[in-house]
């Protein structure tokens, strides 16, 4: 048994180092997500200290520590067979969609 | 006659003797519901009249002398569960216009077993969140203060249960959603064993740590519920199949030589000082009754909540690829192109919190990144879970505090996202090892509610149920009822 010092009192760093403009907006390109102008430093801000606090798993001694894939010891996700099960119910799916049109979803003009 | 008061149990029996019928309980909650909205904000959706013709039928089954474990007894929903043809926003703007097409495994249960749903409640957005404050239809507030605030995510469950505006709601429990609200609303909240209960028809967050559970004023109560909501279902692939036990069953079984684990972790720094003195006065109870204490250390413990916040965003991020602006939800209006449509409705749909957690798990699953920060949380998952076993071997349940200290005022932690996820710091473990838990009230500071939270080894509900029922009966305290909801 090993033991880190760790506590539940935390320390938050108060500086942690800051994660640019540039990669906040690489970020949110990735994600898909327009950000307006005044969000961007309160993500720069609480992004950096999220990095920074989650740094703390670097104390952990992983070496020889096999990834978790499942909550449940031995278990793994369950296939079944490849048959249809579904009715088509696309209409009554549709009526939330933005945009409708003979039985199809709408989008701006992908291809010119 | 209070009705309000009474336990699902003593309602069930009154509906079946004919003392009340059905139309009267779901009238009386409603009623309660519509005249505690201005000041609780509890829920975000009301369905009157669905509930009563739902209670109208409910009656003429019991007087059939038919109708199922829960027929006729009033139910909420926690809004993150599909219900068919009714309003499902999952506490956000992206889903304000999304009317569910079908119903979660868990809704379709309970309304076999006879349940009468009576509104979807109020939660954090997508529920990401600890107080309730990120819904976008407002925070819920705390009935037992309301400048405070009632956790989260299931606030509005917990607080609904707390001033009895129905005797149970389900919800559900990533990181703690489930008992850090029941522990600051003073009532018992059930978090089962991850793939007990199935997660079909509920809005992913965190697909590895999601799981349905139910809040309900005593532990027999949710052990009725949960009861009827358990079970597997070939709807959700993580669903596992085995019997469900029959949990009212082995309720009031002797505690004499149960041995109780003391996280040593959860007792360190940043306890408040009264709550400690709660748990430490009903660990006594638990001596009294027969069981053993004994105190066990899980050294990888205090890595939960990092470790959590790289896995929980990065299956946020993966799972809220589904809100495009173009199946479903909110759509920005005038888009340039597909991609100025993705990111402005994306942009507009998702409030801060929600923003904030799909752009920390894009980051830790990026280009690079992935080893130092997904790999190695879901390895730190690993080691946590094996402290769980090692403690598993040596005690039956393990006992501590749910929350560090009582609910605090809205607006405390909203600036600062850290200090805020630090109110999960000991319901995070049972989620990383998919363990069930629960927390029960177990007394008050300054008038508030303190709950005692107990984890058990995988597919134990029966033992936590047991122990949280025994404890009820010896103390009054999940009896307690704020005076203006008496």
């Amino acid at each position: 048994m090993y033991d880190f010092g760790l506590s539940f009192a935390f320390v938050v760093s108060s500086n942690p180092m800051l994660l640019t403009r540039e990669q906040i907006e690489n970020i949110a390109h990735l994600a898909r997500l327009a950000l307006q102008p005044a969000e961007l430093p309160v993500y720069q801000q609480s992004l950096s200290a999220i990095f920074d606090f989650v740094g703390e798993l670097d104390r952990a001694d992983t070496a020889n520590v096999a990834p978790m894939a499942h909550p449940l010891p031995g278990l793994s996700q369950r296939l079944r067979p490849d048959v249809v099960t579904e009715t088509d119910r696309h209409e009554v799916y549709q009526r939330n969609a933005p945009q409708v049109a003979a039985g199809l979803y709408l989008v701006p003009k992908v291809i010119e | 006659m209070k009705i309000h008061t009474l336990t699902l149990a003593q309602l069930s029996k009154g509906l079946r003797a004919r003392e009340f019928s059905s139309v009267d309980l779901v009238r009386g909650f409603l009623d309660r519901i519509d005249a505690h909205q201005p000041t609780l904000n509890a829920m975000i959706t009301v369905m009157r009249d669905q509930a009563l013709s739902a209670a109208e039928a409910a009656d003429r089954e019991l007087a059939a002398g038919r109708g199922g474990p829960l027929a006729g007894l009033p139910i909420v929903h926690k809004d993150l569960f599909c219900t068919e043809g009714v309003l499902t926003t999952c506490g956000s703007h992206m889903l304000d216009n999304f009317v569910s097409p079908y119903d979660a495994t868990v809704v379709a249960k309970l309304k076999a077993a006879g349940a009468i749903t009576l509104a979807k409640s109020n939660m954090d957005e997508f529920a990401m969140g600890s107080s309730n404050e990120t819904s976008y239809f407002g925070p819920v507030r705390n009935p037992w203060n309301t400048d405070l605030v009632p956790g989260g995510s299931s606030g509005g469950s917990a607080a609904a249960v707390a001033a009895r505006l129905v005797p149970a709601a389900t919800a559900t429990d990533t990181g703690g959603s489930i008992r850090q609200p029941a522990a600051l609303c003073g009532v018992t909240g059930v978090k089962p064993t991850y793939g007990r209960v199935s997660r079909y028809g509920m809005i992913a967050f965190a697909s590895s740590l999601d799981q349905g559970g139910v809040i309900a004023a005593t532990a027999a109560d949710a052990a009725l519920i949960l009861r009827e909501m358990s079970g597997f279902d070939a709807n959700d692939s993580t669903s596992v199949d085995m019997p469900v036990p029959d949990y009212m069953a082995g309720l009031d079984a002797p505690l004499a030589g149960m041995k109780i684990g003391l996280l040593k972790e959860f007792f360190d720094k940043g306890l408040d000082a009264e709550n400690e003195k709660r748990i430490r006065e009903a660990l006594a109870i638990y001596e009294r009754l027969g069981a053993t204490l004994r105190e066990v250390s899980l050294p990888n413990l205090p890595l939960s909540v990092p470790a959590y916040y790289v896995v929980a965003p990065a299956e946020c991020s993966s799972n809220l690829a589904r809100f495009d602006g173009v199946r479903f939800g909110h759509r920005a209006k005038d888009p340039r192109d597909l991609m100025d449509l993705y990111k402005r409705s994306r942009g507009e749909g998702f409030g801060a919190e929600v923003k904030r957690r799909i752009m920390t798990g894009t980051y830790v699953l990026s280009a690079g990144y992935y080893d130092a920060y997904y790999l190695k949380a879901q390895k730190v998952r690993q080691l946590i879970s094996a402290d769980f076993k090692r403690a598993f071997s040596e005690v039956d349940v393990l006992m501590g505090p749910t929350t560090p200290t009582p609910a605090f005022p809205i607006g405390a932690k909203t600036s600062d996202p850290i200090t805020m996820y630090l109110n999960d710091i000991y319901t995070i473990g049972a989620n990383l090892a998919g363990l069930p838990a629960m927390s029960i009230p177990c007394g008050f500071t300054a008038g508030l509610p303190v709950g005692l939270q107990i984890v058990g080894p995988h597919f134990s509900e029966g033992k936590l149920l047991n122990a949280a029922h025994v404890f009820q009966r010896e103390t009054d305290w999940h009896t307690r009822v704020p005076e203006r909801f008496s």
